[in-house]
């Protein structure tokens, strides 16, 4: 109950109209900034911090949350529609959320889109406020071994990803994971796969990977197209907005994706991406539509909007309960804080209230903007589509293009691209997915990073990984979700004596 | 919690105070304060921060700019900008080959980036800059958890010795400052470095959650980034990396007092200071007297009040170090760091 009349305070603060002013503020520069490709939301907020100089502590954090949750929400505008994801966190709502657009349901994937982040950062906000001193104590618990059986179970996600054929899956697999090996090795600060270039040194950036794979393969590949088929993009299609039956399919998931998302970003090294996997191989596995999803399946865009949305919320528990920044955005913050002379961590809560309840009820707050803001918009967003191929085709090889140059400045970050965007191409001609290629590039680094400080912590003992009793339970349900199915299936065949089964294996 | 309110409301006032100034400045023409015959810079004055935005790099540059012009030590513009990547080396190789000469251009760096250049294997060095000044740094502190059995450094040290590889230290990037105070010591000690079990987190974060959760015998970072939960009591500070109190009244250690209650490593046997320090460095090819002006411009900035409370607000340490004295410092810096990567396997 004291969390409650804190929180109310925290709304007493919040909700006067010069606040409300700049969290509407805030809302609207992230949304513009995270529409721009290569922009995130820490580079958004770090670029816009100095403007707040002069703004009070609880006025500042107010365009902070809106900036924070505008941005995220902008960078998946672009995911769905260009196929351009901003962030890492949006590269698995690009997957459905692109060929959705193209089958004319742009604006129902930009609808679940926002409710669904809403929905998901409302939720994972009241976690936020009830939950975070609980979830710090367990996150405590999460070492390298955890991590890794985490990440183990992440790659489940991958049999998801793999598509019809199992051998051209594992290709695109292991070209992400040689992609994720370029760069300084960081536990023994050793140079791999850098052909004495310096700009390799910080490896290739992920983002960089998925907008070579997703924007510029496809690019090429609709331009050595576009005299045989003439329709790929259908602007719009059926009703712009949401269905009833869209809403049947999309409430689960947001709720599925908020539970995932909230605790994994709790997690110090937990992220966003992670859950996105999560989330888009549980809905695959329960959905009633599999054969929509690669196709355009709205349970593909809801759940990981979700969960991207619920884990940013997530962030703040170790950042504002131990003062732990866990991703780039939340160190900017906490450098934030410091400006004011606030220290976050343990005595934050005693020595602040007004100020923490004061920036929960503006991310509150944010979350409710975001949606009054972007609903209205979808409609002009999907507009987009109806530009002419050739011409939308190309502003999305310049937006690429852009968006790398942003977050590399350099042509080596654009001849990467353009040579990942060729790799992009030719899996298209020969019908190898692309996902496997982009979660293989994001876990990949983290798994080998995770397994190698775990063995370094037992000093070379293996065992780790199963004595643990975290870990060994997170291997547990990694198990059962690969070989859950198939004992089933044996053992439903074996009791039936249906031998139908065996045709679809 | 009062104090600190009036605190903020001081500074508040201060602020508007000089935002009031600058907006009366800019009607008045105001005679330049330089005792010299300066006209630095000569347009707008860049600032490069060689790492991305939010770390300690561009924090420093972010309130250089903002002190250089609310002391009105620089009256034009001031442009902070990022080039990340490579430990630094990026922008150090930018700023050699693209800005010699160019004396409107200065580029934040510190000892991080000394260690960056052999890890990275960078064709440029800081033997071709023109060094200005150091200007902060911050100790680092050797912790463990509250619950650990490790009392004082002596308690860890016995255990050290007897297996190094038992004691795990977390802290931050491969070759970094944390993992360089750790070889230090161990060297000190008698210890190979290269036995040392150090476990590299990307970031103080993670660090802080391996020794708060035990997965970690014992951390390793800088004061500032883990004060908070030392003040708390959930870590215990067993070491800070700064200076006995000297005798020969040399510069005093100014981590606050949070700072003066950590008993150093000199104090308790071991010789050894390290401060991650951050300085500035202008391109290649600037005359003398230009140099000159610039490290006027930043011994006015280091007398200036703007600047001491920037440096008590970040729990920084005033490093204040310029023009030749630097040149040497600089010297002396790399050739012990380089000694210490090529023991510790990191460069060869």
């Amino acid at each position: 109950m004291d969390s409650l009349s804190n929180l109310a305070d925290g709304f007493s603060v919040a909700l006067t109209p010069e606040n409300l002013l700049w969290a509407l503020v805030g809302v609207f520069l992230g949304t513009l900034v995270g529409v721009l490709p290569g922009i995130g939301p820490a580079l958004t907020v770090a670029l816009l911090l100095p403007v707040t100089y002069s703004l009070e502590p609880i006025q500042a954090f107010i365009m902070f949350a809106g900036i924070y949750y505008g941005g995220m929400y902008g960078g998946s505008t672009t995911s769905i529609l260009l196929n351009t994801p901003g962030e890492s966190a949006s590269i698995i709502t690009a997957l459905e959320g692109n060929r959705m657009a193209k089958r004319g349901r742009g604006a129902a994937a930009l609808s679940t889109a926002a409710i669904g982040s809403f929905v998901a950062g409302t939720i994972a906000t009241l976690g936020l406020t009830f939950l975070a001193p609980v979830m710090a104590d367990v996150a405590l618990n999460f070492g390298p071994a955890e991590y890794l059986a985490l990440i183990i179970l992440a790659f489940t996600a991958i049999t998801a990803l793999l598509g019809s054929s199992l051998v051209r899956g594992l290709v695109s697999l292991f070209f992400g994971l040689a992609i994720g090996l370029i760069g300084i090795d960081a536990l023994t600060g050793q140079p791999r796969f850098t052909f004495g270039n310096q700009h390799l040194l910080n490896g290739v950036d992920v983002v960089t990977v998925a907008v070579g794979l997703f924007a510029v393969g496809e690019t090429l590949w609709v331009a050595s197209r576009m005299r045989h088929d003439k329709a790929d993009v259908e602007p719009i299609k059926g009703s712009l907005w949401m269905t009833k039956d869209d809403w049947r399919r999309s409430w689960k998931p947001w709720l599925r994706g908020t539970a995932i998302g909230f605790p994994i970003g709790s997690l110090p090294a937990g992220g966003a991406e992670i859950p996105t996997f999560l989330s888009y191989s549980l809905e695959k596995k329960l959905t009633d539509h599999p054969e929509e999803f690669g196709k355009g399946a709205i349970e593909g865009v809801a759940g990981p909007e979700a969960a991207n949305n619920a884990s940013a919320a997530g962030v703040l528990v170790p950042l504002l309960t131990l003062g732990l920044p866990t991703s780039a955005t939340a160190a900017i913050m906490l450098a934030a804080f410091q400006r004011y002379n606030i220290q976050p961590g343990p005595q934050l809560f005693d020595r602040n209230p007004d100020l923490v309840w004061g920036l929960i009820a503006s991310l509150y707050i944010g979350n409710l903007m975001l949606l009054v803001l972007n609903l209205p918009l979808v409609g002009l967003w999907v507009k987009l589509l109806s530009i002419p191929r050739p011409l939308l085709y190309g502003g999305i090889l310049v937006f690429a293009g852009l968006g790398t140059w942003a977050q590399s400045q350099s042509v080596t970050g654009l001849v990467v691209l353009y040579a990942i965007g060729i790799v992009g191409y030719l899996m298209r001609r020969f019908d190898i997915p692309v996902g496997p290629a982009v979660v293989g590039g994001i876990l990949g680094p983290e798994a080998e990073t995770h397994f190698r400080r775990a063995m370094q912590i037992s000093q070379g003992d293996a065992s780790v990984f199963v004595t643990r009793p975290l870990s060994a339970t997170i291997l547990a349900v990694a198990v059962v979700l690969i070989f859950g199915p198939r004992v089933w299936r044996l053992w439903q065949r074996h009791r039936g004596g249906n031998t139908g089964g065996l045709a679809t294996e | 919690m009062e104090t600190r309110e009036s605190a903020g409301l001081t500074r508040r006032l201060a602020v508007a105070a000089v935002s009031c100034l600058m907006v009366i400045g800019s009607f008045v023409p105001v005679a330049t304060v330089m005792a010299q015959d300066c006209e630095w810079p000569s347009g707008t004055l860049q600032l490069m921060a060689p790492a991305a935005a939010g770390g300690g790099w561009d924090t420093t540059a972010r309130e250089l700019q903002r002190v250089l012009g609310e002391e009105g030590i620089v009256e034009g513009d001031v442009e902070v900008f990022n080039v990340e990547g490579a430990g630094g080396t990026i922008g150090l190789s930018e700023l050699v080959s693209e800005h010699a000469g160019d004396e409107n251009m200065l580029m934040v760096m510190g000892l991080v980036m000394i260690g960056g250049i052999g890890l990275n294997q960078s064709p440029v060095t800081l033997d071709q800059v023109t060094p200005i000044a150091q200007l902060t740094g911050e100790y680092e502190v050797i912790v463990v958890p509250a619950d650990s059995p490790y009392q004082t450094l002596d308690d860890l040290i016995v255990d050290f010795e007897a297996d190094p590889t038992a004691i795990s230290w977390g802290g931050g990037s491969a070759g970094g400052t944390d993992h360089l105070l750790i070889a230090l010591m161990a060297q000190q000690l008698g210890i190979d470095p290269v036995t040392v079990n150090y476990v590299a987190f990307s970031g103080g974060g993670e660090a802080l959650a391996s020794v708060l959760g035990g997965q970690t015998t014992a951390g390793v970072s800088g004061l500032g980034e883990w004060a908070a939960q030392i003040e708390s009591g959930e870590l215990r500070a067993l070491a800070i990396s700064g200076r006995a109190d000297s005798a020969d009244g040399a510069t005093p250690v100014a981590e606050g007092d949070l700072g003066a209650s950590i008993p150093t490593l000199q104090d308790q046997g071991i010789d050894l200071e390290l401060a991650n320090w951050r300085g500035i460095v202008a391109p290649p090819e600037i005359s003398p007297e230009s140099t000159a002006c610039i490290i006027a411009a930043f011994d006015e900035l280091n007398a200036s009040e703007g600047w001491q409370a920037t440096i008590e607000q970040y729990g920084w340490s005033n490093l204040y170090l310029a023009g030749d004295e630097f040149d040497v410092y600089l010297d002396e810096q790399i050739v012990t760091i380089n000694q210490t990567l090529t023991e510790l396997g990191l460069i060869g």
